[in-house]
């Protein structure tokens, strides 16, 4: 077991180098000088343009850069923003507001997700079943930005349920609704998933043997039909917090939440290649680590399962 | 909508970076004058995060620039219509446009408690210019005598040797040759002082500002991506004073939910209102809003290094491209009224404006001495049937997309050329280009002005060599001109020779002027006194509760 996990720890390494190289190119790429737009429409002052040039090493060939980077990650100074600030610092005020707000999605998608998907699947083909197919078709057809701009007209300026952007500090009150919409468009798989999942377990001969034995139906439900019926679930929710943190771009633009998409979006923008793959990289390691967490999971869930060094 | 398609691009990026990793995992899911009001009232204002630090020389975009002409305070200020009135300056005094003596106010402090002199003044201005601190506004000390030497690239000088002191109170200026609106631009945010302390450690006071204006920066007030606090500086007496108690900028990344913010009255005043709701703006916020034209334009710039816009032929043509734009009905249809047909090239809210220019009837819709101008222009050089036109534009931010559609579908049928429009991605991409000169077809630009006045719209764009001179334009009758304005005896003199240096340009048209820009904000049902000033942004130190 420690092997195992010691292996996948080793196997982040070329993971890293791998992602960090590919967005730094990415990001080396893109069209048009970014010191140049940092005048705006004023005239370039060549002088102060080589200046800022040769302190953002702008003014190195690309395997420079890159090279430069990897010195700065590993001496623990990831270099400096546009502004001036430590990206070290920057990483450390946006990630966690990001964190909060896709836990607390993927929570709701967990939670909802597996309850209305458990109900439909036992209820199979009656009227809460349907319902619950048709409004989560619904919400996986329409594309989150609408749904978006939807809740946050409904719910926030119009019912004023809730703020239509959030607070300074980005409180869990001020997320609740941000996290819905994000996780929103998961929670519709979720659901599918669990209730799919569900019909097939129920139909299985260990269900037949656990109800002939004379368990209750809740000891029959709970322990052979939901929890063999979560191993699919799992693997998505675990795949899904790495992909509700890259994405959650768009939700954190509509609801202004001071996150890592939006300081992200700003520094593609800007041309700030060390931000860029400060955040991609952390965004990436996270995505590898909660896949290597739904893997030991698995065992917990299915002694079946063994982790072969 | 902006950020749809941004984050479809950022998608991609992130999902190249993802499927390159090998995780294991299989498909990811993806009002204004009236007085009273409540002055206990904190002003929730929209912001945007600086780009840079907050050191007045290093600020040149919005976001800061906002920031720092509340915490500081120069020689002058401008008053609601653009008036520079006097804040720290005794006397501006200079005869001959070229040698000023400036005298400053006693007993002026920063909020540090350290004393404002002369001296603060020469070692900031000194300090904006050097090469070696590389300010991104340095450009704007350029008429000073010894500019040049201190921002060479790789200069070691330190000094302008313009600037003398000549006791804690004076200080004298040369420059290098005539500039009569030269005391004009003293209202600019690079020209205010700064204390001792932030020549020593630039980056660490850009962090946390020590001012002299009507507002100072709270403790920690600036949290990054987050908001930016301001409260008054009790020991501000100038023309500025704040009216409430403070005013908090809260960052957007986008005009659309700080709109949706303001309907709640989450938020205080949006400067600006997005492109999205000016459909119904009027009916959301009743009489809280406020339509004001403001020292802006916006241009199509026609290169002349293309070959078909060169010469005779190319300046015919440019006039049918003119001629050719129906302004009153894009700005109408459009942008609802957010914008004023041009009529010059500076704009209405400045001194010496004038809508009857001779040659200004180039920028009125004439369809049929459009094509004329056209034919006549063919006459001389044959358009290729197969070229297209194109008009250049960034597409991240602006909302220029709609107006550059609707230029082209009018230029196609009254010309009945080929016309697209290009779109860059972003802004950086497009300035890139221009800079470069390697554009192949014409450019929007637009112009804000940096200072009240005409020269400021006509100088840095057009002049031979200019650094904003997209067009590359060249003519030195027109040089001869704006320096005649500049050695003007008076003002009044110069926006005379001002309009008569535009006569030429609206004859060359090296770019085309379509509207000036209109400043069209609201504000919440919590505060009033609400009004803006000659460069469209709110007098926020007027602003009261109700």
């Amino acid at each position: 077991m420690s092997t195992y996990i010691l292996k996948r720890f080793l196997q982040l390494i070329p993971v890293f180098l791998g992602a960090t190289l590919l967005v730094y190119f990415l990001v080396f790429s893109l069209p048009g000088d970014p010191i140049v737009a940092l005048f705006g429409d004023k005239p370039v002052n060549e002088a102060v343009a080589a200046k800022l040039r040769a302190q953002y090493h702008l003014d190195q060939p690309f395997w420079m850069q890159y090279l430069l980077y990897l010195k700065s990650i590993f001496t623990f100074d990831l270099g400096q923003d546009f502004s001036g600030r430590p990206i070290a610092a920057v990483l450390g005020e946006v990630f966690p507001v990001t964190a909060r707000l896709a836990i607390m999605a993927l929570i709701f998608e967990a939670v909802f997700g597996i309850v209305f998907g458990l109900i439909a699947g036992l209820r199979k083909g009656k009227f809460f079943d349907a319902t619950v197919l048709v409004a989560s078709l619904v919400v996986i057809g329409i594309p989150i930005f609408v749904l978006g701009f939807l809740l946050q007209f409904t719910i926030g300026v119009q019912l004023g349920w809730a703020k239509p952007t959030v607070s300074s500090a980005a409180t869990v009150q001020d997320l609740i609704l941000p996290a819905i919409v994000l996780g929103l468009g998961s929670f519709a798989y979720v659901l599918r998933l669990t209730r799919t999942s569900v019909i097939e377990n129920m139909n299985a001969d260990y269900v037949r043997t656990a109800t002939a034995k004379g368990l209750s139906r809740f000891q029959v439900v709970r322990v052979h039909i939901l929890r063999n019926s979560l191993i699919p679930v799992i693997t998505f929710l675990g795949a899904d917090l790495g992909a509700l943190m890259g994405g959650a771009i768009v939700t954190e633009g509509i609801f202004n939440v001071p996150g890592v998409g939006n300081r992200l979006y700003r520094a593609v923008l800007s041309g700030e290649g060390p931000t860029v793959v400060s955040i991609v990289t952390v965004l990436v390691l996270i995505y590898c680590l909660s896949n290597l967490l739904v893997d030991l999971l698995y065992g917990w869930l299915d002694p079946r399962i063994r982790y072969d060094s | 909508m902006r950020f749809s398609r941004t984050s479809k691009a950022l998608g991609m990026v992130a999902i190249a970076a993802l499927a390159l990793t090998g995780c294991g995992a299989s498909g990811s899911a993806t009002g204004s004058g009236s007085t009273g009001g409540d002055t206990s009232k904190v002003i929730l204002a929209d912001g945007s995060e600086p780009q840079r630090p907050l050191m007045p020389a290093d600020t040149n975009e919005v976001g800061g620039g906002k920031v720092i002409d509340m915490i500081f305070a120069g020689l002058v200020s401008y008053d609601p219509s653009g008036k520079p009135v006097n804040e720290l300056a005794e006397s501006i005094e200079g005869k001959d446009g070229q040698h000023f003596t400036i005298k400053i106010k006693k007993d002026q402090k920063f909020t540090n408690g350290e004393a404002i002199t002369a001296k603060s003044f020469v070692d900031s201005w000194n300090f904006g210019a050097a090469a070696k601190n590389a300010q991104l506004s340095g450009g704007f000390f350029e008429s000073i005598k010894g500019y040049d030497e201190a921002s060479k690239e790789g200069s070691t000088v330190e000094t302008m040797s313009g600037l003398k002191v000549v006791d804690d109170q004076t200080f004298t200026v040369e420059l290098k040759q005539p500039e009569s609106d030269w005391p004009l631009r003293l209202g600019y945010t690079a020209f205010v002082p700064v204390p001792s302390g932030a020549l020593k450690d630039p980056k660490g006071f850009g962090e946390k500002p020590v001012g002299n204006g009507p507002y100072k920066m709270a403790d920690g007030g600036w949290q990054h991506n987050v908001e930016i606090q301001l409260v008054p500086n009790p020991d501000y007496n100038g023309p500025r004073k704040a009216k409430n108690a403070g005013v908090t900028f809260k960052i957007f990344q986008n005009d659309d939910s700080a709109y949706q913010s303001l309907l709640s009255n989450e938020l205080d005043i949006l400067q600006t209102i997005p492109t999205s709701a000016l459909k119904n703006f009027k009916s959301d916020l009743g009489d809280r809003t406020i339509n004001k034209p403001y020292a802006g334009n916006q241009t199509i710039a026609i290169p002349e290094y293309l070959p078909e816009w060169s010469g005779e032929a190319g300046k015919l043509r440019r006039q049918a491209i003119s001629m050719a734009i129906n302004r009153e009905e894009i700005t109408k249809v459009i942008f609802n009224g957010a914008r004023q047909p041009a009529k010059d090239f500076t704009a209405p809210v400045l001194d010496g404006y004038s809508d009857s220019i001779a040659g200004s009837d180039n920028l009125k819709f004439d369809a049929a001495k459009a094509k004329e101008a056209w034919t006549k222009a063919d006459a001389i050089q044959k358009w290729d049937a197969n070229k297209t036109f194109t008009i250049a534009y960034n597409a991240d931010k602006g909302g220029h997309k709609a107006w550059v559609e609707a230029v082209v579908n009018q230029l196609k049928n009254t010309l009945g050329i080929k016309v697209e429009g290009k779109p860059y991605a972003t802004f950086k991409e497009a300035r890139n280009d221009a800079t470069a000169k390697t554009l192949t077809g014409s450019i929007r630009a637009g112009w804000q002005a940096d200072y009240p006045s005409l020269y400021n719209f006509l100088g840095p764009i057009y002049k031979t060599g200019a650094g904003s001179n997209d067009a590359n334009y060249a003519n030195p009758t027109f040089d001869k001109a704006v320096s005649d304005g500049l050695n003007a005896a008076s003002v009044s003199d110069g926006n005379k020779a001002m309009n008569k240096a535009q006569e030429i340009l609206l004859t060359d048209l090296p770019a085309i002027p379509l509207w000036y820009q209109v400043a069209q904000g609201g504000w919440s049902d919590k505060v009033t006194n609400v009004d803006y000033g000659w460069d469209g942004v709110p007098l926020y130190y007027n602003v009261t509760g109700k």
